[in-house]
C-alpha cells in the first residue's frame, strides 16, 4: 500500500519537473511488439510459443510481430503461423544472412518501436531474447524487464531471483514502452488461439540499412546435433550428473530418453567433467526446464541446479546417498546404483510398450 | 589498452537465503557475501589478457555500500591494478549501474569492458547489454572464448547460445560478458591479498558521476516460492514404475 501512495507521489513529481515523461506515458499507444527467432523449421519453438502466449493472453492489443528469421530459413512459414494467430495484427520479417545480432536488430527494432508505439515489447527468455531485449530497452532509455514468470497486471511482474529461491513482484514505473523477457516454461504450457489473418510485410528500407550494422560480424556456429526433442519444450527430460562418471555412459540416458521420447539433461558437474556439451546443462547458469516427468540420475540436487528444473510436474531421483538434496524434492526417490537400476527401468518400461530404439 | 572489470558482491552461492517475513526482500544481515561467480570469471580474464600483453591495465570497479570494497580488494589480490568505487547505500538496478559504467568508461576510455554475464542474487542478465547500447559498442555476452585480435582492432567472441556455439568478431572498444565456461578463476595467495591491501581505490558517487539512480522498477513485495510437497522413497523400480504410472500418471 505504502509502496503504491510512494509511486504515486513520484509520477506527480515526475510529471510536474519533466513534461516530456508525462507526454510520453499519455500518447503511448495500446500494443504489444512480440519478437520471435525462427528456429529454422518455420514453427513456433518454445520461447516464440511462450511469447505469444503472454501477448495473447496478459498484454495490450493489438499485436504486431518480428519474426527475426535467416534468409531460407523458413521466415516466410513461421510469419505466416503467427500472422494466423488471435489478435495479431501485422507481421514483419526482418531477415539476416548469418545469426542474429543484437547490435543492428536491436537498431532495427528501436525504430519500428518508434513507428508503432507499443506499449509493451515482449521477447522469450532463450539466449536470443537475453541478448537482445536489455539492448533494445537502453536504446529506449527504459529499464527491462527479464525472466518473467507470471503477469499481475499490465504494469507489475513477478520474476525468480536468488535462482528461483524467491519470487519478486515488481511494478515497472518508468515511461517508455515495458521491454520484457518471458519463460517458456510459465507460459509455454497455454494454447494459443488462431483465428487471425494479418498482413505480413518485409522490412522498410529504413529498417533494412540498419540491419548493415558495422559493430559486430556473423562468424559461424556449431550446433549440437540431436533428433531428440529440444531440452527446453521436451515432455520427458532424462539428467544426468556426477555419477554417470564417463561420456560412455551418458549413453544409457539417451536410450532411455529414446525411449521415453524425451531429451537428455545435465547437471554442471557432467559438463564440466566433458561428458556431455554445454548447452545440455539444466539449471540456473543453464537452461531452465519444466517438463511433464523429470528424472534426475546420479545429481545431488545443488541450489542452482533445483533452480533449473523444479517447476517440473512430476520429479523422479534415482542416487546412490540417500542423503542427497535432491529427495527433499523428488516426488518418487529410488535409493540405488544407477547401474543396476537403469538397465531395470528400461526393462520395465520395454514390458509397458515404451520400445527401445 | 585498458580493461575496466565490474564485480558485484552478492550473497555467496553456497548460503541458503532467507526471505524477510515482512515481504520486502531477501535477508542479508549475517548471510556471508562474496563476489559474483560471473564476476570472478571476468577479473580472471581480464587479468590473463595483462599477463599476455595484450592490456596493459586491468581496473576493477563495483557500486554499492562501504562493503563493497572488499570485493574490489579481492579483485586487486587476483590481479586487477587499481580500483573506483560508486559508493552509495541507495538500491541500484542495471540501468542505473550501466549508466554509472558509462560514466566511468568516458574518463577511464577502456578498450574492453568485461562483466558476469549476471548477478546470481537478481539474476537479471541485463547490466552488459544496456551497457553495450549506451556505449554503441558491439556485445559479445555469456562467452565462453574471448581472443583479441594481434592489433586490438577486433575481439573474435565464442559465445554460449541454446543449441550449441556462436562465434561473432566484434569491433572494439567492446562489452563482454562472461559465462561460467570462460576460464577457471585463480585463488588469490596471501602475499597477493597483502600487495592488494596498498593497492588504489579511488572513490566516487553517483552524484559525481551525473547519474540518477532512481529506479523504474519498484519491488511490490518478494515471497517464498510454494514449496514442492515431500516425496516418497520407493523400495523398487516396479514400484517407481507403478507410481509414474497409476499415481503421477506420466508413464
Amino acid at each position: 500500500m505504502f509502496g503504491i501512495v510512494r509511486h504515486l507521489n513520484r509520477r506527480n513529481h515526475a510529471s510536474a519537473s519533466n513534461a516530456r515523461s508525462l507526454t510520453d506515458a499519455w500518447t503511448r499507444a495500446l500494443g504489444t511488439l512480440c519478437v520471435v527467432e525462427g528456429s529454422g523449421a518455420g514453427e513456433l519453438d518454445a520461447a516464440a510459443k511462450a511469447t505469444m502466449v503472454c501477448a495473447q493472453k496478459h498484454l495490450p492489443k493489438p499485436i504486431w510481430a518480428v519474426v527475426a528469421s535467416r534468409s531460407g530459413a523458413g521466415g516466410e512459414d513461421l510469419a505466416k503461423s503467427v500472422a494466423g494467430l488471435e489478435g495479431v495484427e501485422k507481421v514483419v520479417v526482418a531477415e539476416t544472412e548469418g545469426g542474429f545480432l543484437a547490435e543492428p536488430l536491436s537498431a532495427v527494432l528501436h525504430s519500428l518501436v518508434g513507428k508503432q508505439d507499443p506499449s509493451h515489447v515482449v521477447t522469450g527468455s532463450s539466449t536470443f531474447g537475453k541478448n537482445l531485449a536489455p539492448r533494445l530497452a537502453a536504446l529506449l532509455d527504459c529499464a527491462p524487464v527479464t525472466d518473467v514468470t507470471e503477469v499481475v497486471d499490465e504494469k507489475t511482474f513477478v520474476r525468480p531471483i536468488y535462482a528461483g529461491n524467491a519470487l519478486s513482484t515488481v511494478k515497472f514505473v518508468g515511461s517508455g514502452p515495458v521491454v520484457m523477457t518471458v519463460r517458456a516454461t510459465a507460459f509455454g504450457s497455454e494454447k494459443l488461439e488462431s483465428s487471425g489473418e494479418a498482413e505480413i510485410e518485409q522490412l522498410g528500407e529504413e529498417e533494412k540499412a540498419l540491419m548493415g550494422s558495422n559493430l559486430s560480424e556473423w562468424v559461424g556456429e556449431e550446433k549440437t546435433e540431436s533428433e531428440r526433442p529440444l531440452l527446453d519444450a521436451a515432455r520427458v527430460v532424462i539428467s544426468g550428473g556426477r555419477a554417470l562418471k564417463s561420456e560412455e555412459n551418458f549413453k544409457m540416458l539417451e536410450e532411455l530418453a529414446d525411449q521415453l521420447g524425451g531429451a537428455v539433461g545435465a547437471s554442471r558437474a557432467a559438463v564440466d567433467a566433458g561428458m556431455c556439451p554445454n548447452d545440455m546443462q539444466v539449471g540456473q547458469t543453464g537452461k531452465v526446464v519444466a517438463p511433464e516427468l523429470y528424472v534426475a540420475i546420479g545429481i545431488s540436487g545443488a541450489v542452482q541446479h533445483l533452480a533449473g528444473m523444479k517447476d517440473s510436474k512430476t520429479i523422479v531421483a534415482i542416487n546412490k546417498d540417500a542423503e542427497a538434496p535432491i529427495f527433499k524434492i523428488a516426488d518418487y526417490g529410488l535409493v540405488g546404483d544407477l547401474f543396476t537400476v537403469l538397465p531395470e527401468l528400461s526393462a520395465k518400461l520395454e514390458a509397458l510398450g515404451y520400445e527401445k530404439k | 589498452m585498458r580493461v575496466l572489470v565490474g564485480v558485484k558482491r552478492v550473497i555467496d552461492y553456497a548460503a541458503k537465503i532467507r526471505v524477510k517475513p515482512d515481504g520486502s526482500g531477501v535477508d542479508k544481515a549475517n548471510v556471508k557475501m562474496s563476489m559474483n561467480p560471473f564476476c570472478e570469471i571476468a577479473v580472471e580474464e581480464a587479468v590473463s589478457l595483462k599477463e599476455k600483453g595484450l592490456a596493459k591495465e586491468v581496473v576493477a570497479v563495483s557500486m554499492g555500500p562501504q562493503a563493497s570494497q572488499d570485493t574490489i580488494r579481492t579483485a586487486l589480490a587476483m590481479g586487477a591494478d587499481r580500483g573506483i568505487h560508486v559508493v552509495t547505500d541507495k538500491e541500484l538496478q542495471p540501468l542505473a549501474v550501466a549508466n554509472m559504467f558509462k560514466s566511468l568508461v568516458e574518463k577511464e576510455d577502456p578498450k574492453i569492458v568485461l562483466l558476469g554475464k549476471q548477478a546470481i542474487d537478481d539474476d537479471c542478465n541485463q547490466t552488459g547489454q544496456i551497457l553495450a547500447a549506451k556505449l554503441n559498442w558491439s556485445q559479445g555476452t555469456f562467452a565462453s572464448s574471448v581472443v583479441v585480435g594481434d592489433d586490438q582492432e577486433k575481439v573474435v567472441v565464442t559465445r554460449e547460445v541454446d543449441d550449441g556455439l556462436e562465434t561473432v568478431s566484434l569491433k572494439l572498444p567492446a562489452v563482454i560478458t562472461t559465462d561460467l565456461r570462460l576460464n577457471e578463476p585463480r585463488y588469490a595467495t596471501l602475499p597477493n591479498i597483502m600487495k592488494a591491501k596498498k593497492k588504489k581505490i579511488d572513490k566516487v558517487t553517483p552524484e559525481d558521476l551525473g547519474v540518477d539512480v532512481t529506479p523504474q522498477i519498484e519491488v511490490l513485495h518478494v515471497k517464498e516460492p510454494e514449496a514442492r510437497s515431500g516425496g516418497v522413497v520407493v523400495e523398487s523400480v516396479d514400484e517407481l514404475v507403478d507410481k509414474l504410472k497409476n499415481e503421477a500418471g506420466v508413464l
